[in-house]
C-alpha cells in the first residue's frame, strides 16, 4: 500500500462504516484470558468449521465481498462477565449466551444463527432468564466508555475499529489541532492518571510539550502488577487500538516521535493483541513515518516485563526499558523532564491513554459531564474475591462501593456477610461496611487511607481474617521490594516478621505499636511510591479491624484462623475417677478425688489433648464453645 | 550443544538479531529463556561478551527479575496464582497439594523426574476464575487441589505412554 492521504483514509473509514452497517448476523466469541481459559477458542473453531460444513459463509473480518450473506464470526475482547464464561454474543439480536461449550454449538447454529430462536438454558439466570446483555443487572448499572467496544467488536480487526469511529480522534488531532490545543483539551477535561496516583494527565503533557529536546518519548505503562487487578489487561486485549490511538495523540500533543508500551510478562495474550494491532496500523500507514502525509512520524515499540512489581513505578519502568535493573530513582528530576534515556517523557497508564480518543472527539465539557467534579470520567474496576459476579466493570467516578459490590456484583457469595473490600492492591487499604456509601473518587479514598490505585476491588466475606490479609500483602510487598532503599528493604521484612508472629498467635501488644511506628517511618522515608504506600494494608486493618489483631494477640485465638475455641470437658456419668488424666495433664488443670468424677479447670487447660488419649472410658471430649 | 543443553551458536544468533544492542538485554534473555527455559552461566558470559558489558551487569539484571531462571527447569512449568483474588479463594492448598504430590522439599522446585517445575505467580489476570494456575502458559480456571493433581497425573501418564 502506498502512502495513505487524509482523503483516502476518510474514504476507508466511510467504507468500513458502510460495511458494518450492512452486516447480518454477527457472532462474538469472547477471546480474553478468562474465557480462553474456560475453553472459548474451542467454541470459536468449532463454530467456524460447523458453519462451513453446512455451507454457511463465515467471515472472520470486516470485508467487502461479504455483503449480508452468512455470518461474521468475531474474537471479541472481554465482555467483563468472566465468571460465567465462555461467553458468546449474537448481534444484532443482542443475545448473550453463557457457559457455552462445544456441545452447544450445533444447537446455536440451528436455532439462533439460522433462525432467531433463543435457547433458554444458555441465558444468564438471576431470579429470571435474561435474553439481552444490557438488561442483566451486572451490565445495567455500568457506564462503559473505555470498555465500550470490548465484547462488542473484533479485537484483532482494524477495519472494524475504524467503522466504530476509531482513529477519528487521531485524525482530528493531527489535522485540526496543534500541540497546545490538545494539551489544553486534556487539561480542561480533568483527565487524571488511572494508574494509581491520579495526577492530571494534561499537566504532564503540557510539561513535556514545553520541554525542548531532540527526542521525546511516550511511554504506556501496561505493567499492571497489582494482584487482583486486570482492567488494563482487558483494555489491551479487547481494544488495543484505543491505547495506540491515545499514544499517537499524546505524540502530536508533545512533539514526541517514539512510543513504548511496557506490558507485564504474565499477559502474553495482551502482547499478542497489541502486536497484531501495531502491525495492522503500520500496514495501513497509521504508524511510522509521515503518517497520512502530514509530516508527523511516530514509531511504536513493545517491551515485555520480566516479573518485577516495582517496574510499575515510573522511573523503574523506564530503567527496565533501557535494559537495566528496574529500580526507582530519587526524584526530581521528574519523568516529564528526564524520563526514558533522560529525555522528556509522558508516562501514563493503559486506561488513561484509552480515555484520550473520546475526549478529543467529544470535547472536554462532555467528559466533565461524567463522574465527579474533581475526578471526571469513568473508572474500570476488577471486581473479585468473595462476590457473586466477578469480572471487569466500568462505572462513572463517584459511584459508591455499595452499588458496585451489591448491585453490579450481586452481593456476597454463598449468602455470607460482607466484611471488607480491599481497594488499590498492595498500595491500597481495606475498607469496611461503614465506607460502602462513600462516592469513589481519587480524593475521597485518600482521606480514608485507601487509594483507587489501578482499580482492583477484592471483596472479602465474614470468614476472612483481616490480620492474615495484612500479612499476605506485606509478604507480597516484601518479596517485591527492589532493595534499593533501607526503609522498604528492611522495614517491610521486619513488619512481615511481626505480622507472621501475630498470625501464629505469638505476638504481643507491643508488636502492634511497633507495627504502627515502622509503618509511619517507612511511609515517610521510602524512596518510591511503592514503598511509601506499602504499609497501607497494615495501617488500614489496624485502624478498622483492630479487634481481630486483639484476638490474635490477647486471646491467642482467632475465630477465623483457628476455628471455634475448643473446651475440654469430662462427662461425669462416664468418669470412674481413675485419676489417669490427672497424672498426664501437663498444666495440672485436672482435679478430683479418686473414684469420683474429675473436673477440668478451663482457665488452666491449654487443650493439648493429652488427657483424652489417656482416658480408658472415653469420658473426656473436646466440645466447641458458644 | 554443550552439557547444559543450550546451543550457544543459537544464543549468538538471538543476540545478533538485536544487533548486540545493550538496551535489548532483557529482551535477549527473554528470547533465550523462551527456547531453553533457563539461562546457563556460559549463556550469561556470551551475552556479556557480545554486548560488551560486564558479566556482573548481566548477572545483576538476570537475578533482579523474577522471570529469569539460572537453573534448568522441568518440561512442564506449573504456576499457581497467589494473587489476592486467588489467595482469598484458597489457592495456597493447591500449591501445598502439588508440592507434596511432586515430592518437593526445601528449595527444590523441580520434580526428581525433571518433568515438573512448581512456582507461584503474583497474578495472572484471570481473577474472576480464581483460583487459577497455568501449565506452560495455558490457563486452568477454578482449580481445586484434586483437579490440580488429576491434571499433573494426566500429564505424567501421557509422558510415560510416549517415552516409556
Amino acid at each position: 500500500m502506498g502512502k495513505l492521504t487524509r482523503e483516502q483514509f476518510g474514504a476507508l473509514c466511510a467504507k468500513a462504516k458502510t460495511l458494518l452497517a450492512a452486516e447480518g448476523k454477527q457472532v462474538l466469541v469472547c477471546a480474553d484470558t478468562g474465557c480462553v481459559a474456560s475453553g472459548s477458542m474451542k467454541v470459536y473453531e468449532y463454530l467456524k468449521e460447523a458453519c462451513q460444513k453446512r455451507g454457511i459463509p463465515v467471515r472472520v473480518a470486516l470485508k467487502e465481498e461479504a455483503g449480508q450473506e452468512g455470518i461474521h464470526l468475531k474474537k471479541s475482547g472481554c465482555h467483563g462477565f468472566c465468571e460465567i464464561g465462555p461467553l458468546l454474543a449474537i448481534e444484532p439480536l443482542g443475545v448473550l449466551y453463557t457457559h457455552v461449550q462445544v456441545e452447544d454449538c450445533d444447537e446455536i447454529i440451528e436455532k439462533t444463527i439460522l433462525g432467531s430462536e433463543i435457547i433458554d438454558r444458555l441465558l444468564y439466570q438471576q431470579n429470571r432468564a435474561y435474553i439481552h446483555r444490557d438488561d442483566i443487572p451486572f451490565y445495567k448499572d455500568q457506564y462503559r466508555l473505555v470498555l465500550k467496544n470490548s465484547g462488542k467488536s473484533d479485537a484483532e480487526d482494524l477495519t472494524e475499529y475504524l467503522a466504530l469511529n476509531g482513529y477519528a480522534a487521531f485524525e482530528k488531532a493531527l489535522f485540526e489541532m496543534d500541540g497546545a490545543a490538545i494539551c489544553k483539551e486534556i487539561t480542561d477535561s480533568g483527565l487524571r492518571g488511572r494508574g494509581g496516583g491520579g495526577f492530571p494527565a494534561g499537566r504532564k503533557w503540557e510539561s513535556v510539550r514545553k520541554n525542548v529536546a531532540d527526542v521525546k518519548y511516550i511511554v504506556c505503562n501496561g505493567d499492571e502488577g497489582d494482584p487482583g487487578a486486570f482492567m488494563d489487561q482487558g483494555v489491551m486485549e479487547g481494544n488495543p487500538h484505543s491505547v495506540i490511538e491515545g499514544m499517537l495523540i499524546a505524540g502530536i500533543a508533545t512533539g514526541a516521535t517514539e512510543g513504548y508500551i511496557y506490558v507485564r510478562a504474565e499477559y502474553p495474550l495482551a502482547v499478542k493483541r497489541l502486536k497484531i494491532a501495531m502491525t495492522k496500523a503500520e500496514e495501513m500507514g497509521l504508524l511510522g513515518d509521515d503518517i497520512l502525509s502530514s509530516g508527523f512520524s511516530f514509531h511504536l515499540h513493545i517491551n515485555r516485563g520480566a516479573g518485577a512489581f516495582v517496574c510499575g513505578e515510573g522511573s523503574a519502568l523506564t530503567a527496565s526499558i533501557e535494559g537495566k535493573r528496574g529500580m526507582p530513582r530519587v526524584k526530581p528530576p521528574r519523568t516529564v523532564d528526564q524520563g526514558l534515556w533522560a529525555k522528556p517523557t509522558v508516562l501514563n497508564n493503559v486506561e488513561t491513554f484509552a480515555n484520550v480518543p473520546g475526549i478529543i472527539l467529544n470535547g472536554a465539557a462532555w467528559y466533565r459531564s461524567i463522574g465527579t467534579e474533581n475526578s471526571p470520567g469513568t473508572k474500570t474496576f476488577a471486581l473479585t474475591g468473595n462476590v457473586v459476579n466477578t469480572g471487569l466493570v466500568e462505572v462513572p467516578m463517584g459511584t459508591t462501593l455499595r452499588k458496585i459490590i451489591f448491585d453490579i456484583g450481586g452481593g456476597i457469595k454463598d449468602g455470607k456477610k460482607f466484611k471488607s473490600v480491599q481497594i488499590g492492591g498492595p498500595s491500597g487499604g481495606c475498607l469496611t461496611e461503614a465506607h460502602l456509601d462513600v462516592p469513589l473518587d481519587f480524593d475521597s479514598l485518600k482521606k480514608l487511607g485507601a487509594i483507587i490505585g489501578s482499580g482492583g476491588l477484592v471483596v472479602m466475606d465474614e470468614d476472612t481474617c483481616m490480620v492474615e490479609v495484612a500479612r499476605f500483602f506485606m509478604a507480597f510487598t516484601q518479596n517485591e521490594s527492589c532493595g534499593k532503599c533501607v526503609p522498604c528493604r528492611e522495614g517491610t521484612k521486619r513488619m512481615l516478621e511481626i505480622l507472621e508472629r501475630i498470625v501464629h498467635n505469638e505476638g504481643s501488644l507491643e508488636d502492634l505499636d511497633l507495627l504502627e511506628e515502622l509503618a509511619a517511618t517507612i511511609t515517610e522515608t521510602a524512596l518510591c511510591g511503592l514503598g511509601q504506600s506499602a504499609c497501607k494494608p497494615v495501617v488500614s486493618t489496624l485502624k478498622y479491624f483492630r479487634d481481630e489483631y486483639m484476638a490474635h494477640v490477647v486471646d491467642k485465638h482467632c475465630p477465623h484462623c483457628n476455628g471455634r475455641r475448643k473446651k475440654v470437658v469430662i462427662a461425669t456419668e462416664l468418669c470412674r475417677g481413675c485419676g489417669k488424666c490427672k497424672g498426664t495433664c501437663p498444666m495440672e488443670a485436672i482435679s478430683g478425688e479418686i473414684r469420683k468424677p474429675h473436673v477440668i479447670d478451663s482457665d488452666k487447660c491449654i487443650t493439648c489433648g493429652a488427657c483424652w488419649g489417656s482416658c480408658p472410658f472415653g469420658a473426656i471430649n473436646a466440645i466447641e464453645e458458644g | 550443544m554443550n552439557a547444559t543443553g543450550i546451543d550457544l551458536h543459537r544464543v549468538g544468533e538471538i543476540i545478533d538479531f538485536y544487533d548486540c544492542r545493550r538496551e535489548a538485554l532483557i529482551t535477549i534473555m527473554q528470547d533465550i529463556q523462551a527456547e531453553y527455559k533457563y539461562l546457563s552461566a556460559d549463556t550469561l558470559e556470551l551475552i556479556a561478551q557480545k554486548l560488551d558489558i560486564s558479566i556482573a551487569k548481566v548477572y545483576s539484571v538476570a537475578t533482579f527479575y523474577e522471570n529469569f531462571s539460572l537453573e534448568a527447569k522441568g518440561k512442564y512449568i506449573i504456576k499457581v496464582c497467589n494473587g489476592t483474588a486467588c489467595h482469598v479463594r484458597k489457592s495456597q492448598p493447591i500449591y501445598d497439594a502439588l508440592r507434596e504430590y511432586l515430592g518437593l522439599t526445601g528449595e527444590r522446585k523441580t520434580s526428581a523426574d525433571q518433568l515438573f517445575t512448581l512456582e507461584t505467580v503474583a497474578c495472572l489476570g484471570a481473577c474472576s476464575l480464581a483460583p487459577a494456575m497455568t501449565v506452560n502458559d495455558e490457563v486452568y480456571a477454578k482449580m481445586t487441589p484434586e483437579r490440580a493433581m488429576d491434571l499433573v497425573e494426566e500429564l505424567r501418564a501421557k509422558e510415560v505412554a510416549e517415552n516409556g
